[in-house]
């Protein structure tokens, strides 16, 4: 979608107006120039001089965690603090990631008070942890298209790259749909920095399936969020070595690619113990 | 818009883009900090609604309807609230910058989350304390807080703070006492000299644990640093940077830059005045080359100022900025050190006169050279029975010092030009700015407010230079900021070096020659690249006897971003390969590492070799190296109750590293002090110094007091202001202590002499009486201060100098015990413990977290901190791509002290502030060598590195 800039930001001077939207047809102004925020904590965090306007997404008022009977929908809007506080009561295996992913977010616990789901999707960095939880559940990015369309794309394959991703300029995401079945499975969780708490080098979703099913989700470690998909559960070595043949490892300030490939696969073995 | 702040209504309007930060200061709130403007530090911390946020990152138009509390509305000095009354009594903080946020942050907590405080406080940075000290600070105060609101039966956390009878009534444990405390005397006003009070001995206030005078004052937020300060009519600078590694501007246009409302004027080269300078800054401004011009017509690395825009506000400027039209001839650029002193390698600074700028070899890149050989090292290493050698590599380290460097310039009622800044060297800053604006120093004013924090970075002239220019062209006042991204793209680093090391011992474990070869990147200008070179081989090598020794070292100019003075001034670099290098030897011969380090160690009356023999100046006025080595030996052989990690892929180790350093900069380091006895019978110190956490004062007030025989609460310092003191150098060097001190010492001894024979004179008696805190006893007589005073017509005054004529050695040994992970290259600190000998210990709460700061910034060097360059540009620019150490990754370090006594410095005291950073990378390196048998070269010990290092060959 766009490049990030490396530098920090004071305030965004360029911005002359924030609109708050409340209908879909409020959206109508985003182009290039004119972007949508929802928590505020990256688009104020960097520079963002390409920006004249700013359209408000809280105002829209969107619950922030719906029961379906298909699952959990989960607004764009919905601020990491909501989402790590998801109440324990409908029995679910998977209740824990909520809060493990959270707790993989750079940011400190001050920022879940703002930071949003949609928000850390949408900026598409690899060490995203709400793209790291919702592609580890199979959720699918429920996207507003700016001629009006809805659209559902697998949230895996909503995140194309560092910092890119599907929308095009006046589309936003609207909420995260996670289905029934991925609730209802077992999901371990490990994550691994250069720091105890640092910006993710690496975060391993592992998730089994009622139906048998296993499903890990490397993200942090690449470009973008990589699945490999079982129908039954793997042994050591074949795990190992799909790990391993992945081909999208990366190399920033916050680990070299040579090893992002190797904890990776530590941590994906370490998975596959804990829900074998 | 309307909004609730600290109970006040208020109506205001935020600007559409801005942040909640910059609005709250708007009103008047300066107790919000700035770190780092993208929600990473944590310094801006504020409570909305009941929630913390930090307030860089959240859009201040949502503050409608809202509540706000920042850390000014938790409570008042008088009034502290029990967190804040916590770090206070814990001393929770060195410079303080951090601390609003931190208390704001703590404050939110509940005891039952204070098993979680690493996860709860990573969004909170210290760059000072390392973290002990806050942690501390916010455990009792958490728990204080929760008693005093009745959360629970037991002292409110369950006894998860452990230890405290009483935690709503706070401190009984405390290890810092009250700056402000009623002192052991009774208050005397204006007592006849016939009814003397009771006699009561004065104990003396070194060598206790005072807390920092400001303390309540920065822990409620009402501690003004630099920008702390609403000027009327000040407008705002913002530079334009270069994109380019090495370019000639051939042309510029700033036209429409210049017609934009609200711009006061665009400065370019064309407004440079003709002298070259350095920003670097020494007591001899001929220790820098003369390399810099305000604005140069040739950029020598990207993010170098090339223009300067003053505007009504930072928006108008930025926008200006953008409208500047800049066209460049590009020239070749060269960024590896090695290559620019080769011949063909481009030439940076060509165009200067070698012996008028003072660079060595324009032609060769070459700023500074040391090549030297006392007897014969390649005979020695011939006949030696062990040798061992190796190269090293350390790399470039931000000072992040939490409050970036900012100015305010102004002209003030008589016309002199004035500069509120955030330096370590006021007078140097004066008298440079004097120098390149042909300006009478009499009519500059330098002065500092609280500086939040400083470790070197801020021995430089980096914005006086261009808001003197502003004001000068302008007349209006002018405030320049940097931004953190400045800081890393503008703001000088660590010196990389390349150090190569080779050693030989005869069996019995006696370097028989030490061989060192060191390659200095200094970057596109020369700030502290001689100086911190020629230091990088003085101490490293001068701590070991050897009866040969050879020096080779050079700086050099590439198209990187400037290197500067950090923590250490080159000590660390070196240390790193050379006690590697030591520990080699260790294992070549089987010797255990301290043992060799006995060995070899330099003893009183022996010489102290590196390139040359050094003067008289240098002299052991304590020694304490031996007793370092003791303690950190059975500290590492007494063990802690830390388990070994268990698992294949775990090896756990121990290593050590010894440091030497001189207790002052060479060739003088100057203060002259004055104190004055006041008409109400207190004292005020005028001193030059800086304070930017360093403790500078509150040693300052310990050493006044104790000879006044009078309470620390009893003497005001001002300081650090070039109209409050006759002079000082600087907050360098570790020089606070041992000059600055020792200056007041001299000083508060002269007014010691003054008030006594005044007494006497009152009196009429013959004999000298004794100093209390409220007048002088003569027999039976009693005169107070009051009287003295008004006798010697209102106020005595009297001055005291140091020169830094006599420099003495303090030394420092560190050790760690250490688990690696061969499968993720995690490196876990198991046990680390610290020795220092810092002479008679002054305020040993305050010496223990100097050394706790120093060793948590040298673990975020070695482990963790890295600038990234990409040809020359900086690309980690923000704290989340430069991690700064949290309190999540700073373990508990066990602190020792030798016990001398040192005959040069104020009361036996040795400095040691830039010290304790020294040991700490290479022991940790040796500790990563004896656990794996693999060791590591290159800083930082990432564990991406760590992993790569531990992977078969192949």
């Amino acid at each position: 979608m766009h490049l990030h800039s490396i530098g920090a930001t004071v305030d965004l001077n360029t911005i002359s107006r924030i609109v708050p939207a409340r209908t879909r047809a409020d959206l109508a102004p985003l182009d290039a120039r004119t972007a949508p925020l929802a928590g505020g904590s990256w688009l104020f965090s960097e520079e963002q001089d390409h920006l004249t306007g700013l359209i408000d997404l809280m105002t829209f008022g969107w619950p922030s965690l719906t029961l379906t009977p298909d699952g959990l929908t989960v607004a764009a809007t919905c601020t990491l603090a909501e989402l790590a506080a998801l109440p324990d009561d409908q029995g679910w295996p998977a209740h824990p990631l909520f809060f493990q992913c959270c707790t993989a977010l750079l940011g400190s616990f001050k920022v879940w008070n703002v930071a949003t789901v949609g928000g850390n999707i949408c900026a598409s960095l690899p060490a995203g942890p709400m793209t790291s939880l919702f592609s580890g559940l199979g959720a699918d990015a429920l996207v507003w298209r700016s001629d009006g369309s809805d659209e559902r794309i697998p949230v895996a394959a909503f995140v194309t790259g560092n910092g890119t991703n599907q929308l095009q300029p006046g589309d936003i995401l609207r909420a995260l749909l996670v289905p029934l079945t991925s609730l209802q499975a077992r999901t371990a969780y490990r994550k691994i920095a250069l720091s105890p708490l640092g910006r993710s080098g690496a975060v391993i979703v592992g998730r089994l399936d009622a139906d048998g099913a296993f499903t890990l989700t490397v993200s942090g470690a690449t470009l973008h969020p990589e699945q490999l998909v079982y129908r039954t559960v793997p042994d050591a070595a074949t795990l190992s070595s799909d790990v391993g043949a992945i081909a999208s490892w990366f190399t920033d300030p916050h680990g070299a690619a040579d090893w992002r490939r190797a904890v990776s696969t530590v941590l994906a073995l370490e998975i596959l113990e804990e829900l074998r | 818009m309307r909004f609730i702040m600290n109970g006040e209504q208020l109506d205001a309007e935020p600007a559409a883009g801005q942040c909640l930060r910059t609005f709250i200061r708007d009103q008047g709130h300066f107790e919000v900090k700035k770190g780092c403007d993208s929600g990473d530090c944590g310094a801006c911390s504020v409570i909305v609604d009941g929630l913390p946020v930090h307030s860089c990152v959240y859009p201040a138009y949502r503050a409608e309807d809202r509540i706000i509390t920042t850390v000014a509305g938790l409570g008042e000095p008088g009034d502290l609230s029990p967190v804040q009354q916590s770090f206070v009594d814990n001393a929770g903080f060195q410079c303080g910058f951090c601390t609003a946020g931190m208390v704001v942050t703590a404050t939110t907590l509940k005891p039952e989350q204070l098993d979680d405080l690493p996860r709860l406080l990573k969004g909170n940075l210290c760059r000072c304390t390392g973290y002990r000290s806050v942690r501390t600070a916010v455990t009792e105060g958490v728990c204080a807080a929760a008693a005093l609101r009745g959360d629970s039966a037991v002292g409110g956390c369950g006894g998860i703070c452990g230890g405290h009878q009483d935690a709503a009534a706070g401190h009984a444990d405390s290890p810092v006492e009250a700056a402000n405390a009623a002192p052991p005397v009774a208050e005397v006003v204006d007592v006849p000299v016939t009814e003397p009070p009771a006699s009561v001995p004065t104990t003396l206030t070194v060598g206790r644990s005072i807390g920092a005078p400001a303390g309540p004052r920065i822990v409620s937020g009402r501690e003004p640093y630099t920008l702390d300060i609403a000027v009327p009519g000040v407008t705002h600078l913002k530079l334009l940077q270069s994109p380019h590694a090495h370019a000639r501007i051939l042309s510029m246009d700033t036209s429409a830059a210049e017609a934009l409302p609200g711009v006061r004027a665009v400065l370019t080269a064309a407004d440079s005045p003709e002298a070259l300078y350095s920003t670097g800054r020494h007591q001899f401004r001929t220790d820098d080359p003369d390399d810099t011009r305000l604005f140069d017509t040739v950029v020598r690395y990207r993010g170098q100022r090339i223009a300067a825009v003053v505007a009504d506000s930072i928006a108008i400027a930025e926008e200006a900025c953008r409208l500047i039209q800049v066209d460049y001839e590009l020239l070749p650029a060269v960024f590896d050190p090695e290559q620019a002193r080769q011949p063909g390698a481009p030439r940076l600074h060509a165009d200067k006169v070698s012996s008028r700028s003072r660079i060595a070899e324009p032609d060769r890149n070459v700023i500074a050279a040391v090549h030297s050989e006392i007897g014969s090292v390649s005979e020695a290493f011939e006949a030696a029975d062990a040798r061992v050698s190796g190269t090293w590599q350390t790399h470039r380290v931000s000072h992040a010092a939490l409050e970036t460097h900012a100015t305010i310039g102004w002209v003030d009622d008589d016309g002199r030009l004035v500069l509120r800044t955030s330096s370590q060297v006021p007078f140097l800053v004066r008298d440079e700015i004097a120098h390149i604006f042909q300006l009478d120093p009499e009519r500059v004013r330098v002065f500092t407010a609280r500086v939040g924090g400083g470790f070197g970075g801020k021995q430089e002239i980096l914005t006086e230079d261009v808001v003197t220019a502003a004001v000068l062209k302008t007349g209006l006042p002018v405030q320049f900021e940097f931004t953190r991204s400045d800081e890393f793209s503008i703001a000088p680093c660590r010196h990389p070096m390349r150090v190569s090391v080779e050693l030989s011992a005869s069996a019995d474990g006696k370097l028989t020659a030490m061989a060192l070869d060191v390659l200095s990147d200094t970057g596109a200008y020369g700030n502290h690249g001689p100086g911190v070179m020629f230091h990088s081989v003085g101490e490293t090598v001068s701590i070991y006897t050897a009866p040969n020794k050879k020096i080779d070292a050079e700086v050099v100019y590439t198209n990187n971003i400037p290197s500067g003075a950090f923590r250490g001034y080159g000590l660390g670099q070196v240390v790193f390969a050379m006690e590697a290098a030591m520990d080699e030897l260790a294992v070549e011969l089987g010797i255990d590492p301290f043992e060799l380090r006995r060995i070899n160690r330099v003893r009183p009356g022996e010489p102290l070799v590196a390139s040359h023999v050094e003067g008289d100046d240098l002299v052991f006025g304590s020694y304490g190296l031996d007793q370092c080595l003791d303690l950190v030996e059975s500290a590492l052989r007494r063990g802690n109750d830390v388990p070994s990690p268990e698992g294949a892929e775990w090896s756990v180790g121990t290593g050590m590293a010894s440091t030497m350093i001189a207790t002052m900069p060479p060739r003088g380091h100057f203060s002259t002090v004055s104190i004055t006895l006041d008409a109400d019978g207190s004292y005020t110190a005028g001193v030059g110094t800086s304070e930017f956490g360093n403790g500078t004062t509150t040693v300052h007030t310990q050493i006044a007091s104790s000879v006044l025989g009078t309470g620390t609460e009893r003497i005001r310092i001002r300081q650090s202001d070039t109209d409050a003191a006759q002079f000082d150098t600087g907050a360098f060097g570790s020089a606070g202590t041992v000059v600055a001190g020792k200056a007041l010492h001299a000083a508060a001894l002269a007014l010691k002499a003054s008030i006594l024979r005044t007494a006497s004179e009152i009196v009429g008696a013959w004999s000298e009486g004794h100093l209390e805190a409220d007048g002088v006893r003569i027999g039976e007589d009693f005169v107070p201060l009051t009287a003295i005073a008004a006798a010697a017509g209102g106020s005595i005054t009297e001055t005291g100098s140091e020169d830094g004529a006599l420099r003495s050695l303090a030394f420092n040994v560190h050790a760690f015990r250490v688990g690696v992970n061969s499968a993720t290259g995690e490196v876990r600190i198991l046990q680390s413990a610290h020795a220092a000998d810092a002479g008679f210990v002054l305020n040993p709460e305050q010496l223990r977290g100097q050394i706790e700061g120093g060793v948590a910034q040298a673990i975020g060097s070695a482990l963790y901190e890295e600038m990234i360059l990409d040809e020359g540009l900086v690309t980690t620019q923000v704290f989340r791509s430069y991690h700064l150490p949290q309190l999540a990754d700073i373990p508990e370090t066990e602190v020792y002290f030798a016990e001398t006594d040192d005959s040069v410095g104020p009361f036996g005291a040795k400095s040691m502030s830039e010290a304790p950073y020294n040991p700490v990378a290479a022991a940790l390196a040796n500790a990563i060598r004896n656990a794996t048998g693999v060791r590591p070269h290159e800083l930082p010990m990432s564990r991406d590195r760590i992993w790569r290092m531990l992977q078969p060959a192949g």
